[in-house]
């Protein structure tokens, strides 16, 4: 995957990422309108399809709503890089297919604009505006399957079916 | 091998002898919960599995408690598909309407959480449980759906921080405080991963409402958890609601068992705590933090919005009344709570001072409405969070301390203690 990177600070909270008065829908086209709005405005208006975003430590803090990575997919974003994640939002994003990975020099290295090239099998990450590369820590390869399946509803139904077509 | 609490009750879940922080492993749960906002989210992921049934309509509770009663159409429509479900999946535990109080105040009261259970809940504060020997974690609403299949889920271990506390607290000085001050010197994320055991003499006299406050706020640590070794307040707190042969499992830690770490501390000189905007590690004491004005308070919540907490609101306010410019909010957590309030006369008190009594509702809590504060405005509330934007407008701010505190600050009109205004009935 590759795309333009949005970069931002320590202990990103959940409110950040999908404020508490837009969670009467679960339209990710409406979330995805909102998605940063009270940190970054602009952020929705102007985020790409495949972008990155990159955070300091404890990214995705707080609630446990899962429309903050459900808001996050739609507006286009492909994958998250952080110091560290808050543990509810790291299950939800996996478990809806948005790939995270934990990675500090990238943060340190990099900054908003850089275009940066992932492999999430092998968790290199190529900023391709500084030339540089860096190695995130791998994912679980149980948790790369529910990506590759799109999410833990699809993977569980896969797997179910893959159990059921062995009997 | 010797385990901590959290440790036995994984491993019993799990069917296994013994597990150890780190090790992934499926486990039974025992108690699923989800909300308006949550559960929306967690039918459609069931709905797309094409399953009939739920894997038991006894172990699944959903509470209509954050928007509602409905704050617009589009809540409204939320809270239909949820009804709509519960019916159809005829759940024993369906909480709306009058019968609904703020899911984490309502559980416990209705004998929903045992100790020695795993409750998954899609809601942060889940944690909240451990108070009563629980081991509870928030997660999202696709976990919830496949547990809500299953009946399983999966944890990574985690590992234990055991934190010992000493000492007596000073008038006005109680559970949240403590929780304030330990997330202040840990940080938001001091606990990230981890389980938080509370434990020593101050937490064994510490009542089952101030545990709940405790428990509440390990989430704002990064906790996974927070827990309390079950002992004789958790049996007095259970018999009140449950009969003796139905009140779970009385799980200890090992002696012996691994810490990542241990900390100490001593309450003897603990003052009120304040956590300034906008973050809950952002905390000071009161004597440090000089005159602030607001103009709102909020005693309420999944933290502070049992009868303790009313109850010592209402020994604040007993004939006073709140600043002209602030607007008091006072949301009893439950029907019984508002009750008993009603019964004790809290609630003309609160009348009486000015307050404005909300029904039970998460409401301004996470901005959802109720008390939704304007562009500049700034509020004390007892709540757990005060992120940017948490209860209204991206330029407000909250303020987070104990129900004593908010509302000797509704009354002065600024953050201060009841010393301040001299009440002289302390606790």
């Amino acid at each position: 995957m590759k795309g333009h990177c949005w970069k931002y600070g320590a202990d990103i909270n959940t409110d950040f990422i999908i404020a508490g008065r837009y969670l009467n829908t679960t339209d990710p086209r409406l979330l995805a309108g909102h998605c940063m709005e009270d940190l970054d405005p602009q952020f929705s208006r102007r985020v790409k399809a495949g972008d990155i975003m990159l955070a300091d430590k404890n990214f995705g803090c707080g609630s446990s709503r899962e429309h903050a990575p459900l808001a996050l997919k739609a507006a286009g974003i492909a994958c998250v890089i952080a110091k560290s994640f808050a543990r509810i939002f790291y299950r939800n994003a996996f478990n809806l297919g948005l790939p995270l990975l934990v990675c500090p020099e990238a943060y340190d290295a990099c900054d908003s604009g850089d275009e940066m090239e992932i492999s999430l099998q092998t968790g290199v990450i190529h900023n391709l505006t500084k030339g540089r590369s860096f190695r995130a820590e791998p994912i679980p390869e149980f948790m790369q399957q529910i990506i590759r399946s799109g999410g833990l509803m699809q993977y569980v139904t896969e797997t179910d079916q893959g159990k059921s077509n062995q009997h | 091998m010797p385990m901590t609490i959290t440790e036995k009750i994984l491993a019993e879940h799990a069917h296994a002898e013994t597990v150890v922080p780190g090790q992934m492993i499926k486990a039974r749960v025992d108690l699923i919960l989800a909300n308006d906002i949550t559960a929306p989210l967690a039918i459609e992921q069931f709905r797309k599995t094409g399953r009939g049934a739920v894997f038991d309509r006894d172990k699944i509770v959903f509470v209509l408690d954050h928007f509602a009663p409905n704050k617009d159409i589009m809540s409204a429509e939320q809270c239909r598909t949820v009804r709509e479900f519960a019916r159809e999946q005829r759940l024993t535990n369906y909480f709306e309407g009058g019968e609904m109080g703020v899911e984490h105040a309502l559980l416990p009261e209705k004998g929903l959480v045992k100790p020695g259970q795993v409750i998954i809940g899609a809601d942060s504060h889940t944690c909240t449980y451990g108070a009563l020997g629980a081991f509870a974690t928030g997660v999202g609403s696709t976990d919830v759906a496949a547990a809500m299949i299953s009946g399983e889920t999966w944890f990574r271990v985690p590992e234990s921080i055991k934190f010992i506390v000493s000492g007596h607290f000073r008038p006005w000085v109680g559970g949240k405080d403590l929780i304030l001050h330990i997330i202040g010197d840990i940080g938001v994320d001091g606990a990230l991963y981890r389980a938080m055991e509370f434990s020593g003499e101050v937490i064994s006299r510490l009542c089952m409402s101030d545990r709940l406050s405790m428990a509440n706020m390990a989430i704002e640590a990064g906790a996974k958890c927070g827990i309390m070794p079950p002992d004789e307040v958790t049996r007095a707190y259970l018999n009140q609601r449950l009969p003796s042969s139905d009140q779970g499992r009385f799980i200890q830690s090992d002696q012996g068992a691994g810490y990542a770490e241990t900390k100490e501390y001593c309450v003897s000189d603990l003052e009120p705590q304040v956590a300034f905007p906008h973050s809950p590690e952002n905390v000071h004491a009161i004597s440090r933090i000089g005159r602030i004005a607001i103009n709102q308070a909020v005693i309420g919540s999944c933290t502070n919005g049992r009868l303790e907490d009313l109850e010592v609101a209402a020994r604040v306010l007993n004939g006073r009344r709140a600043d002209p410019s602030v607007r008091l909010i006072i949301i009893p957590a439950t029907p019984w709570i508002y009750e008993q309030a009603l019964r004790r006369g809290y609630l003309e008190t609160f009348i009486k001072a000015h307050a404005i009594i909300s029904p039970p509702t998460c409401g301004p809590c996470l901005g959802g409405h109720m008390g939704i504060l304007a562009k500049g405005e700034r509020a004390i509330a007892t709540t757990n969070r005060n992120f940017v934007g948490r209860m209204g407008h991206p330029e407000s701010e909250v303020y987070l301390a104990s129900p004593a505190i908010a509302a000797a600050s509704a009354v002065a009109g600024y953050i201060c203690g009841p010393e301040e205004i001299e009440v002289k009935d302390k606790p």
